[in-house]
């Protein structure tokens, strides 16, 4: 079972990012659970979205052993790595997490600042960002989450989204 | 349908719903329900529905008792709070013998409490939460699928007992979204609105059972011209204060509902065989309670679970029958303790009954329910 | 007169709210108010419902009051009337105020107790996530109106009157210095005093109706908001698309609290 949180500020897109990554796994006929939590602030504070895919029924719908920590702000890396462990891979934005720590498999990518070089916003963040994860996890196919974004975003703005995950994906 | 796809708990119930023929959702906006009144105003409209978002929680209620005399399978949604201001109207429509489901996605209270954090709090409330005497239908899904199949469950048992229905979805089913295959529309069955038996001509009382103990009151507007009250009433539906009148109508509202508690009485059973231990377990926590399980299972203990989809009616004869063949039984729960007073109850001193409660607003962990296990596994038995 | 800054719990800084939300301008406005009047902050309270507005009282050094959803009035009622030497500020939200609050709202508004309630109108359900409100105009796309509004919003400044508030304003976070005046007079109105204020949400309201961001949402009410004068000079068509700000109706009738001090004097009890 591949056990995935992604963490950050409310407002990136993390908790969208966790669905079109479930959703992917969904397509490749596989089982998936998302979850997240988060507080009342609808942009800032911590929210985190929690991704379980398997071949079989997951019960337990929280992350137990992360095994990839995405982290793209100080103040999510610092809320949610309680439980990491030496396994775990931490994968943050480098521009806003200045001090990963929990486990010594660190992944350092400027996502937001390639958001902003690469797509000239920062809002293909969180697209770059799961580009980048399925990268580093293999959990479903390139193909897949192309397919998958491409189902979710609206269409006038694919080519755009396609391209983030692109650059995500060649970031590693 | 028959589709797979990824799909949020709240959602599927609000899907299932439909599917079971909910034309008409009436609700306020709260925290964690709100996905099922947004889901409604997309969808209702599409199959003919009406969606209204009313002034608050009371209305919210009020409304769909309204459309539901009037013809339309009905349901409103909320948590907590509106739990609390909708449960006058749910008295009303248990006396006045009005089909209609209410979602209460669970989330710790009290008051405004956690509004984005998971409970299972409101289990004595959903059975006694409004004033008399009056029995109660709850249903508590535990996984995403479940909470379509529980909606259809719902909105049937609401009509064939015509009678208010509760689904108690917590938080963590609620918002969750896992993969679902979903049932095609054929495979569903709906239990239609019940018609009255005769005319006027012959006869014809709005409020006289049937052989079921459950009357038949006509639609409004399909020339029966009855009349709706939450006085205490006689089969004519008028008010009544004849002692006797009063005691056969508490009398058959229960009636009705305990006479079939054995069938609507919906559970699974696993790693049963030869467990000495048994946790009893529902909604979110019972799927972690599984995962435990199933880790103890594997480390050699002799424990099994069921898990109870059914809250209420409160399942005896399941627990009674349960208490006889294991030696301790074992409840976790999101709150401070509930649901394990019933299982004691019902064990009758047979079994030892401990209560796990978990009241910090997150989830167990299956360890949590795993070292329990194994704490209750090691006691020494007197 | 003190610094309005030191009304603030700067230790429960910064507040939850978006960058862009109005609800900061709103409440500085009321500090100020407050600091203006050299109002005693240990004889003033403030209380609150449940949204984005009513997260407002935690940030106040004041005795503060976060109610349940709707119920910030009767609270309210209740604490004048235990003390009626006590400045009772009530902050709430289009929903709170008049949607569950409804019932509340008009019948603290005919009793006429001294009460100062600024409404946060953002015409939106912010914390629940842009869900239509009483106060969404029509038209507009909501989470609950997919297919648009097209049930009419109240004005509540009419429903104030016709309830019987005694002092009723309107201002906007662009107006953010004379909203300030328009506070501190309803504070000294002895009487139900409301004051309606519209606040920008570029994350719930805003960005679902293509209204551009807080800059772009402050710009379109400065240009829709107008003095009540200028706006009298309107030809009725032109009235349609714009608002009147400023002191919009007062009145003199006796004071809910005042006169059950006559009650008491009456029966004796203040001996």
């Amino acid at each position: 079972m591949q056990e995935i949180r992604l963490s950050g500020s409310g407002g990136q897109g993390l908790i969208t990012a966790g669905i079109i990554l479930a959703e992917a796994a969904v397509m490749e006929g596989k089982q998936a659970i998302q979850s997240q939590s988060y507080g009342p602030e609808a942009r800032g504070g911590s929210s985190k979205a929690e991704v379980l895919i398997d071949d079989r029924f997951i019960y337990h719908p929280k992350v137990v052993n992360p095994q990839i920590f995405l982290a793209m702000t100080q103040q999510a890396m610092d809320k949610y790595s309680n439980d990491l462990t030496s396994e775990s891979i931490i994968i943050v934005d480098e521009d806003l997490v200045s001090h990963p720590h929990g486990s010594q498999h660190i992944v350092k990518v400027p996502i937001t600042r390639l958001s902003k070089e690469k797509l000239g916003r920062d809002l293909f963040a969180n697209i770059i960002a799961l580009g980048l994860l399925v990268k580093v996890t293999g959990a479903v196919s390139f193909e897949t989450i192309q397919k998958a974004v491409a189902k979710r975003v609206p269409s006038a703005t694919v080519a755009k989204n396609m391209e983030a995950l692109r650059v995500g994906y060649e970031s590693v | 349908m028959s589709e797979v796809k990824l799909m949020q708990g709240n959602e599927a119930c609000a899907e299932g719903a439909i599917a079971a023929g909910v034309r008409f959702f009436g609700g306020y906006p709260i925290t964690p329900s709100t996905e099922i009144a947004e889901y409604m105003a997309v969808n209702l409209p599409k199959v003919g529905g009406t969606f209204i978002q009313m002034e608050d929680e009371i209305a919210g209620i009020g409304v769909i008792l309204g459309a539901s005399l009037a013809g339309k399978k009905a349901l409103t949604a909320t948590s907590g709070p509106g739990f609390s201001l909708k449960q006058e109207l749910i008295g009303y429509a248990a006396i006045a013998e009005i089909p209609a489901v209410i979602v209460n996605v669970q989330r710790m209270g009290p008051s405004t409490g956690q509004p984005t954090s998971p409970a299972q709090a409101d289990i004595m409330q959903a059975r006694w939460g409004t004033h008399g005497d009056h029995p109660m239908i709850a249903l508590s899904p535990w996984t995403v699928r479940e909470a379509f199949d529980v909606a259809v469950k719902a909105v049937n048992y609401a009509e064939r007992f015509r009678t208010p229905v509760i689904i108690l979805m917590d938080e963590v089913v609620g918002h969750l979204r896992e993969r679902v295959d979903l049932p095609a529309a054929h495979e569903i069955q709906v239990y239609p609105r019940r018609v009255p038996d005769k005319t006027k001509a012959e006869g014809y009382k709005a409020y006289e059972p049937m052989d079921d103990l459950v009357p038949n009151p006509a639609n409004f507007g399909t020339g029966f011209r009855i009349h709706c009250t939450g006085l205490v009433h006689d089969e004519t539906g008028f008010p009544s204060g004849s002692p006797s009148v009063t005691e056969k109508t508490i009398k058959r509202l229960h009636e009705k509902i305990m006479r079939v508690q054995e069938e609507i009485t919906h559970y699974d059973e696993f790693f049963m065989d030869d467990a000495e231990i048994a946790v009893v377990a529902f909604g979110g926590t019972a799927r972690t309670a599984y995962a435990a399980v199933e880790t103890a299972r594997k480390s050699g203990q002799k424990v099994g679970m069921i898990r109870m989809m059914t809250i209420w009616p409160f399942a005896d004869k399941v627990i009674r029958d349960l208490a006889k063949k294991v030696r301790k039984i074992l409840v976790p729960e999101m709150n401070y303790g509930q649901y394990v007073y019933e299982v004691e109850r019902a064990a009758a001193g047979q079994a030892r009954v401990v209560s796990l409660p978990k009241y910090n607003a997150e989830v167990f962990t299956p360890d949590e329910i795993q070292q329990a296990i194994e704490r209750l596994a090691a006691e020494v038995e007197k | 007169m003190k610094d309005y800054e030191s009304l603030f719990r700067t230790n429960r800084l910064p507040h939850i709210w978006c960058p862009g939300c109005g609800n900061g301008i709103a409440m500085k406005a009321i500090a100020k108010a407050i600091a203006k009047l050299d109002l005693d902050q240990d004889k003033t309270v403030i209380v609150s419902g449940i949204g984005c507005s009513s997260r407002a009282s935690g940030y106040m050094d004041f005795d503060t009051l976060h109610t349940a959803h709707g119920r910030a009035l009767p609270f309210a009622t209740g604490i004048k009337l235990a003390n009626p030497d006590l400045n009772v500020i009530v902050i709430t939200g289009d929903g709170d105020c008049m949607a569950i609050g409804g019932n509340h709202f008009i019948h603290a508004c005919r009793r006429n107790i001294d009460l100062t309630v600024v409404l946060f109108n953002n015409n939106i359900y912010g914390m629940t996530g842009g869900q239509a409100s009483p106060l969404t105009p029509v038209d507009k796309k909501a989470t609950t109106a997919p297919y648009g509004t097209f049930d009419r919003p109240f004005n509540p400044c009419d429903v104030a009157k016709t309830a019987g508030a005694t002092y009723i304003a309107r201002g906007t976070a662009y107006h953010a210095a004379p909203l300030v005046d328009l506070i501190a007079q309803g504070i000294q109105n002895k009487g139900f005093s409301f004051i309606e204020t519209l606040v920008q949400c570029p994350t719930s309201y805003g960005r679902r109706n293509k209204m551009g961001n807080a800059t772009a949402m402050m710009k379109h009410m400065s240009e829709t908001v107008i003095p009540l004068t200028a706006y009298n000079r309107l030809s009725a068509e032109e009235q349609k698309t714009k608002q009147p700000s400023g002191v919009l109706h007062t009145d003199v009738f006796p004071e809910y609290a005042a006169e059950y001090a006559k009650i008491i004097k009456q029966a004796g009890g203040d001996k």
